[in-house]
C-alpha cells in the first residue's frame, strides 16, 4: 500500500507508530527520501494529519495511516481538511475496538470512516479493498479522487490485511510533475493574489453557501463514484453483502455453497461512501434474503436496510472483537437463512 | 498656515504587505502592533511572495486576511504542526505562525515543543497575553498568580491550577533552537527592539537556520478590565517580573 502510494506519487508522508500498520510508517522511513519526498515522524496522531493538512495545502499529494485508535484522534484534523476542501489520502488498518480493544482484524469503524467522524457536516470517501491487490488499486485511485473531489479519501483495511503478504503487480509509477496544477495551493503569492485555505466563515450566511455548496460537489460524487462488484447474482435465491477482508472470506464461502448447490450471490461495495444504494435496492426487488456480514456488531448493515427498505429480508451475522469468521461460518449463516 | 505637499517627505506608512482589510482587535490592543511589525519585517526582506501566513485560533484567527501573502487558518493548537507540514514540502517558503498563549502552550504544547525540537526551519511569533482572549478573558497557562479571569474568579491559585508556564525557558532548553526571545510592546524602547526580534527570526529562516520563537508579552485592555495605558503599566511593573525579557538562546 506503500508503495502504491509513492507509485500514485505522493511525495509527503507523516505517520505515528501503532499495530497494526507500523509497516507502512517503517517502509515510507526507508522509501520517501529515495523518492525524493518527505517522512516525519510526528509526536501523534494528531500532528500527523496537521502535518498532512500544511503539506496538502501546498501542493503535494500527501498521506498519512494509522489503526483505529490512531484514527479517532485524526478526526479533528480530518474535519478541518473537509472543511478547507483539502485532499488528503488516510489508511486505516483498522484493528479491534472500542477503546485500546485489541490488535485483530475488525471494522468497527464503518459508522466512523462513513458518516463524518469528526465534527460537522462532511463526508470523505470511503475505499475498502479486499485484497493487496485492490489495496494497490484503490490508494492509486484514492489520490486521484481527492484531487479530483478535493476532499479526504479513506482507505479502510483491517488488521488482516496489514499483516498479510501476497504477491502482487505494481503500477506504473506517476511523475508527481505531470500531474494536474493545484492553482489554489499555498506556493506564495508571487505574480498572482494570496491563496487562503481555511474552513472559517465566521458569518452564517457565508458558512451555508460554503457547506451547501460542499454539498452539492458531495451529490456529485455520490452519482459518478460508486464503485462495487456484483458476482454471481443473476440466478441467486440469496445475497451476501460484505466488504473488505469479509468480502474475501465471502468469496470462498460462495464457491462452497455453490457446490452444494445453494444459489448463492455476493455483492461487495468498493466505495463505502458513496455506498451503493441503487444497486442494492434494484436486487433487492428480485432476490431475498441479502445477508450482511461484517466484522462489527453491524454498521454497514443499516445502509443496506436503507436501500432495500422492506423489499426483502435483510439478516445479520457479525463476529466481534477480532475475529474473523471462517468461510464455514459464513456458509452456516447462508444456509440458515436459505428456505 | 498651507502646506506644501510637494516638500514633504513620507516618513511613516502603512506597510506594502498589510492590506486594506480593518483588523478586527480591541482598541488599545497589541495585536494590531505585532501585526504591522511582521508585515513591516516582510516588507524591508523583500519576501511578501514567498511567505505563508500560518493563522491560529484565538483573536488572530483570520490573520490570514490581513498579509498580501498565502496563508492558512490552523487548528487550535496545531500551527506549528501544519507549518512544518508546509516548510517540509517546499523550502523556498517563508512560513511563520502566530499563536496565542492558550493555542501554543495549553492545546497545543506536544506540537509547539516538537516542532521545536525538531529544528523546523519555521518562525513561531508567540503572542503571550496571560488570557484567553476570544473566548471572553479565561484563564491561560501563562496567567498570573492572583490574576482574575473568568475561570478563576478569585485569582488564579497556585494550588489548583499551577503556575504561569515559561514557554520560552522552556524551549530554550533544546538543542535545535536557534533564537529564542522574549520581548514586549509596552513603549517605543520595546517596539523597536521587539521589531529587531522579529527580523532576526525571519532572516535566520532565509538563511535555512532553523527555528525561532519570538514571544511577545502583550495585553488584552479589554478581558484584563483596564485602558490600554493601565495595560502597559500592568506589563511593564507586574508581567515582566513573571516573564523576564530578552534572548534566552541565540545561535544564529
Amino acid at each position: 500500500m506503500a508503495e502504491a502510494a509513492i507509485c500514485a506519487g505522493c511525495r509527503a508522508y507523516f505517520g505515528y507508530p501503532i499495530t497494526p500498520q507500523n509497516e507502512i510508517l517503517e517502509y515510507m522511513a526507508a522509501r520517501m527520501p529515495a523518492a525524493g519526498g518527505v517522512f516525519v515522524q510526528a509526536e501523534s496522531e494528531v500532528a500527523a494529519i496537521n502535518m498532512c493538512y500544511g503539506a496538502s495545502a501546498a501542493g503535494v499529494r500527501t498521506m498519512t495511516s494509522s489503526s483505529s485508535p490512531g484514527i479517532s484522534l485524526k478526526m479533528e484534523g480530518i474535519s478541518y481538511l473537509a472543511g478547507a476542501d483539502l485532499p488528503c489520502v488516510i489508511i486505516n488498518v483498522a484493528r479491534g475496538g472500542p477503546g485500546l480493544g485489541n490488535i485483530a482484524p475488525a471494522q468497527g469503524d464503518y459508522f466512523q470512516a462513513t458518516k463524518g467522524g469528526g465534527h460537522g457536516d462532511y463526508h470523505i470517501i470511503v475505499l475498502g479493498p479486499a485484497t493487496i491487490a485492490e489495496a494497490i488499486e484503490l490508494v492509486m485511485l484514492a489520490f486521484d479522487l481527492a484531487d479530483k473531489h478535493r476532499v479526504p479519501v479513506m482507505v479502510l483495511s483491517d488488521g488482516m490485511m496489514g499483516q498479510m503478504m501476497e504477491p502482487v503487480a505494481l503500477p506504473e509509477p506517476i511523475d508527481p510533475t505531470s500531474l494536474t496544477a493545484k492553482p489554489w495551493a499555498l506556493t506564495g503569492a508571487s505574480g498572482r493574489d494570496p491563496n487562503v485555505i481555511t474552513s472559517y466563515a465566521l458569518d452564517p450566511g457565508d458558512l451555508n453557501r460554503i457547506n451547501t455548496q460542499r454539498q452539492t460537489r458531495y451529490r456529485q460524487i455520490e452519482e459518478k463514484e460508486v464503485r462495487y462488484r456484483e458476482t454471481e447474482t443473476s440466478d441467486a435465491t440469496i445475497v451476501i453483502v460484505a466488504y473488505g477482508t469479509v468480502a474475501r472470506i465471502a468469496r470462498t464461502a460462495v464457491t462452497a455453497a455453490r457446490s452444494q448447490g445453494i444459489k448463492v450471490g455476493l455483492v461487495q461495495p468498493i466505495t463505502l461512501w458513496p455506498f451503493p444504494y441503487a444497486p442494492l435496492r434494484a436486487l433487492s426487488s428480485q432476490v431475498s434474503p441479502i445477508l450482511t456480514v461484517e466484522m462489527s456488531a453491524g454498521q454497514m448493515v443499516e445502509d443496506v436496510r436503507l436501500a432495500v427498505a422492506d423489499r426483502a429480508e435483510t439478516p445479520f451475522y457479525g463476529e466481534l472483537g477480532g475475529v474473523v469468521p471462517t468461510p464455514k461460518d459464513i456458509l452456516r449463516e447462508v444456509k440458515r437463512n436459505v428456505s | 498656515m498651507s502646506v506644501n505637499m510637494q516638500n514633504m517627505i513620507k516618513v511613516f506608512e502603512r506597510p506594502r504587505s498589510l492590506t486594506d482589510a480593518q483588523f478586527s482587535y480591541c482598541p488599545g490592543c497589541h495585536h494590531g502592533l505585532v501585526a504591522r511589525i511582521i508585515a513591516h519585517t516582510i516588507d524591508e526582506l523583500g519576501i511578501q511572495d514567498r511567505v505563508v501566513v500560518v493563522a491560529s485560533v484565538g483573536c488572530s484567527v483570520t490573520m490570514y486576511e490581513w498579509f498580501r501573502c498565502d496563508g492558512i487558518q490552523a487548528a487550535h493548537g496545531r500551527a506549528s504542526a501544519v507549518a512544518s507540514g508546509i516548510k517540509r514540502v517546499n523550502l523556498d517558503l517563508i512560513v511563520f505562525t502566530y499563536q496565542g498563549d492558550g493555542d501554543l502552550a495549553a492545546i497545543g504544547t506536544a506540537e509547539s515543543i516538537h516542532a521545536a525540537n525538531r529544528g523546523e526551519n519555521i518562525t513561531v511569533v508567540f503572542i503571550n497575553n496571560q488570557i484567553y482572549g476570544m473566548t471572553g478573558g479565561q484563564m491561560a497557562p501563562t496567567t498570573l498568580i492572583g490574576q482574575r479571569a473568568t475561570s478563576c474568579p478569585d485569582g488564579r491559585n497556585a494550588q489548583l491550577a499551577g503556575y504561569p508556564i515559561p514557554f520560552a525557558e522552556m524551549i530554550a532548553q533544546l538543542e535545535a533552537p536557534v533564537y529564542v526571545t522574549r520581548q514586549a510592546l509596552y513603549d517605543h524602547k520595546r517596539i523597536m527592539a521587539a521589531s529587531r526580534a522579529i527580523k532576526k527570526a525571519f532572516q535566520y529562516q532565509i538563511e535555512g537556520k532553523g527555528y525561532s520563537l519570538v514571544e511577545m508579552l502583550t495585553n488584552c485592555p479589554t478581558n484584563w478590565r483596564m485602558s490600554p495605558v493601565e495595560a502597559n503599566g500592568h506589563l511593564l511593573n507586574e508581567v515582566v517580573k513573571v516573564f523576564p525579557l530578552g534572548d534566552l538562546v541565540d545561535r544564529g
